[in-house]
């Protein structure tokens, strides 16, 4: 069975005054039904954009956009505005971070609500209505005979996140994407919502698309994570690898940088150094180069591609250094060893993976070329550079 | 030793008022309704709860930048809740605040060099022009900005750099107590951390007392010495760390613990006590315990009796009549949580190496 969402190589740069913002660059995932993905980085690391270009909100705007989403055997980057329009709402359901300014302040709840069935279902206004308050009643809403007269603004954020949620589901679709669904949310408002989240996929046999910063709530809802950086995945697998056998720096310096609950008090936080890149003038080769503690000279010029992790099924990450080397690397980093005796490892294993590369590529497939762990030569972006 | 600061009963009201000519009020919203804490000297305290509180009232009225309706502040032992004019003025040269959102608490016309500067304007300090620079240029260097940044404007800075400006304008003055409301809540994970190093260091340095604000339970256990749960204007719970954290009392500190994702995929599996329903109005509180309307301990006596904080079995300080057992506590928290009290004694038994 193909899955529910495919998304192949998909990039996405708008031009700017000051040159092309390369926001998306290359990213492939597949989602499927019934299944959840996390999609975790920083601000302006694509995350946002991708899922905007799925519903094609990104067209409008001068985007070059080029690859391929596949969704229930249909590419929605080449289907027309008007077959789009269908979807949304409809199969493809989006929540955004912040529900006030996504829920229109001059209309009551119910009527908004009712609009999202009407658009897509040949029924009743009374009908919809029924719809409307049999949905906010499925996301917990109490009372919901009176709230559905209500205004937006006299419903509380945790609320409001669920009229937003209700109103995604008003047609049960099949892919919900979530857009930092509860950053703006108190945290047991925030474990209100993903515990309704969760019931709700479990319930409807939706898939979903989180998009977060924050690891916590990844590790909760996720099966499936990607890490995006500077409009790259740079590492991808199920939550158990990535949170217990992480393989890329930046993962470990996410992991690393956020105080747990479940850690020693007293800990230094190992920051990740510096701040993410520009994404006009992006840097040459790994684009993680520069905050990477573990940087080798050929790091600076090799593009690492996504590359699959010795042993482990469906676990990819771009990362230049040797996979035993990285191994070793994060056992240190979770024991507490300092940095410059870890990037000595580093050193020694860069060395040792020239002479290896087939230890490095053996599960590369036709991916990985001759420098280890799966990479091509800065060369072949050339042309793009100099753009 | 005698704490550095002192709040007892601590009440701020809003009126709520109505009529367009004749206005009178109809009610008030109890941001703050009697609050009573210590701040030692030198330790970081820490003040959590959900939006709408109390925790920012608090800040803004410890650090008199907003007139407390009664109680009492004292402050290296003067009294500071009703000082006005210079003696605040000179009261603010101990005192400074460290707010939320970078990007609206810097002035977006003046540059970074001028910002940083204004406290020695207002206070008429390092009147010399090319010491007053020297002094900022300093204080850029010891938060980690480059000193020759200092003629740009705040808009050619990142979230993480303007935090950091933010800092060095609040530790220009060398103050001893530093409220930082929310600090790292605006910015990326990666640079929360390193504006949290930041602020640790600096303490270290400068023998600063922290008073740290933050709705995220685990920043705050990071940073602080000891934690005050604040729900609607009351503290409910105040102990050091980490009996807050491996034995909490007040159910609601339980539900907040309870309630914060972990970093782990295998404890996604956990019970979670969720709570129900939002935050009752400020302005109508509940009656005795205000907490009761959503505690799942609540009976009759919790609507009568207003709980008193007082030491519970465990050692934490709880207002609460049914406080919570360990059986409880071990069923609420995040598997690791329990699992990383058991095992810090034999990590300190162990010599570092």
């Amino acid at each position: 069975m193909s899955p529910l969402l495919e998304v192949e190589d998909l990039r996405v740069s708008f031009p700017t005054e000051d040159g092309v913002v390369h926001a998306v660059d290359g990213i492939s995932y597949s989602v499927d039904t019934g299944k959840s993905l996390g999609v975790v980085g920083e601000s302006g690391s694509g995350k946002s954009v991708s899922s905007l270009t799925m519903l094609g909100l990104t067209r409008s705007q001068g985007a070059r956009i080029e690859g391929r989403i596949m969704f229930d055997g249909e590419d929605l980057i080449t289907m027309p505005d008007s077959g789009l329009r269908k979807l949304r709402g409809n199969d493809i359901a989006m929540i955004f971070q912040d529900p006030l300014s996504s829920l229109h302040p001059f209309f009551k709840v119910g009527a908004q609500l009712t609009e999202a069935v009407l658009t897509h279902r040949k029924v009743s206004k009374s009908a919809a209505r029924a719809r409307a308050l049999e949905l906010l009643e499925v996301v917990g809403i109490p009372d919901p005979d009176r709230r559905v007269n209500e205004y937006p603004h006299e419903f509380s954020g945790g609320m409001r996140q669920r009229a937003m949620i209700a109103m995604a589901l008003a047609n049960e679709p099949k892919l919900l994407i979530a857009d930092e669904p509860t950053t703006a949310l108190d945290v047991t408002v925030q474990a209100q919502i993903l515990a309704l989240l969760e019931d709700l996929q479990r319930r409807l046999g939706m898939a979903i698309v989180i998009i977060t910063h924050d690891l916590g709530v990844v590790a909760e809802i996720a099966d499936s994570i990607a890490v995006m950086y500077a409009g790259r995945i740079v590492e991808r697998g199920t939550a158990d690898q990535i949170f217990h056998a992480p393989q890329h720096p930046y993962t470990w310096g996410l992991l690393m940088s956020i105080p747990r609950l479940n850690s020693p008090r007293g800990d230094e936080l190992v920051p990740i150094a510096g701040r993410p890149p520009s994404l006009i003038n992006r840097p040459s080769g790994c684009y993680f180069h520069p905050r990477c503690p573990y940087v080798q000279d050929a790091h600076r010029r090799v593009d690492p591609r996504l590359a699959p992790v010795n042993g482990d099924d469906g676990h990819t990450a771009a990362c230049l250094l040797d996979p035993g080397v990285r191994t070793r690397i994060w056992e240190g980093v979770q024991s507490g060893r300092d940095v410059a005796s870890l990037r000595r490892l580093a050193g020694s294993g860069s060395s040792a993976a020239g002479g290896s590369a087939v230890g490095g590529s053996a599960g590369g497939g036709s991916e990985a070329g001759g420098l280890g762990g799966g990479a091509s030569v800065s060369e072949a972006r050339a042309p793009e550079a100099q753009q | 030793m005698t704490p550095l600061m002192e709040v007892r009963d601590l009440v701020k009201h809003f009126p709520i008022r109505k009529g367009i000519i004749v206005q009178r009020q109809v009610g008030a919203v109890k941001a703050v309704d009697g609050v009573s804490f210590d701040v030692q000297q030198g330790e970081t305290l820490g003040i959590v709860g959900e939006t709408g509180c109390g925790k920012s009232t608090t800040a803004r009225l410890i650090c008199r930048l907003m007139d407390p309706t009664s109680g009492s502040i004292s402050f290296q032992g003067q009294q500071i809740a009703g000082l006005k004019g210079a003696e605040l003025k000179a009261l603010h040269r101990d005192m400074q605040m460290i707010f939320q959102d970078p990007y609206s608490s810097l002035n977006p016309r003046k540059t970074v060099g001028s910002i940083i500067a204004d406290p020695f304007v207002i206070h008429g300090l390092y009147s010399g022009e090319g010491e007053r620079k020297k002094r900022v240029q300093d204080l850029m260097d010891r938060v980690g900005l480059n000193p020759e940044h200092y003629n740009r404007y705040p808009h050619e800075f990142s979230g993480g750099q303007r935090q950091r400006i933010g800092v060095a304008r609040a530790i220009a003055l060398e103050p001893k107590l530093l409220v930082a409301d929310e600090p790292v809540s605006a910015l990326d994970v990666s640079i929360q951390a390193q504006v949290l190093n930041l602020l640790r260091g600096l303490q270290r340095e400068m023998g600063l007392t922290l008073i740290f604000i933050a709705h995220d339970l685990s920043v705050v256990r990071h940073m602080c010495d000891r934690v005050a749960v604040m729900y609607l204007g009351r503290v409910v719970e105040l102990s050091p760390s980490d009996i807050l954290y491996s034995s909490p009392r007040h159910p609601y500190t339980g539900a907040l613990l309870s309630a914060v994702p972990v970093p782990d995929p295998s404890d996604a599996k956990r019970d979670r006590q969720l709570l129900t329903g939002d935050v009752p109005s400020p302005a109508n509180p509940p009656s005795a315990c205000r907490f009761h309307t959503r505690c799942p301990k609540a009976q009759s006596k919790c609507s009568e009796v207003d709980p008193v904080l007082e030491r519970k079995a465990g050692g934490s300080v709880a207002a609460c009549h049914y406080p919570l057992t360990d059986d409880e506590v071990a069923s609420l928290l995040p598997i690791g949580l329990a699992r990383a009290v058991e095992a810090e004694p034999s990590a300190e038994a162990q010599p570092a190496p």
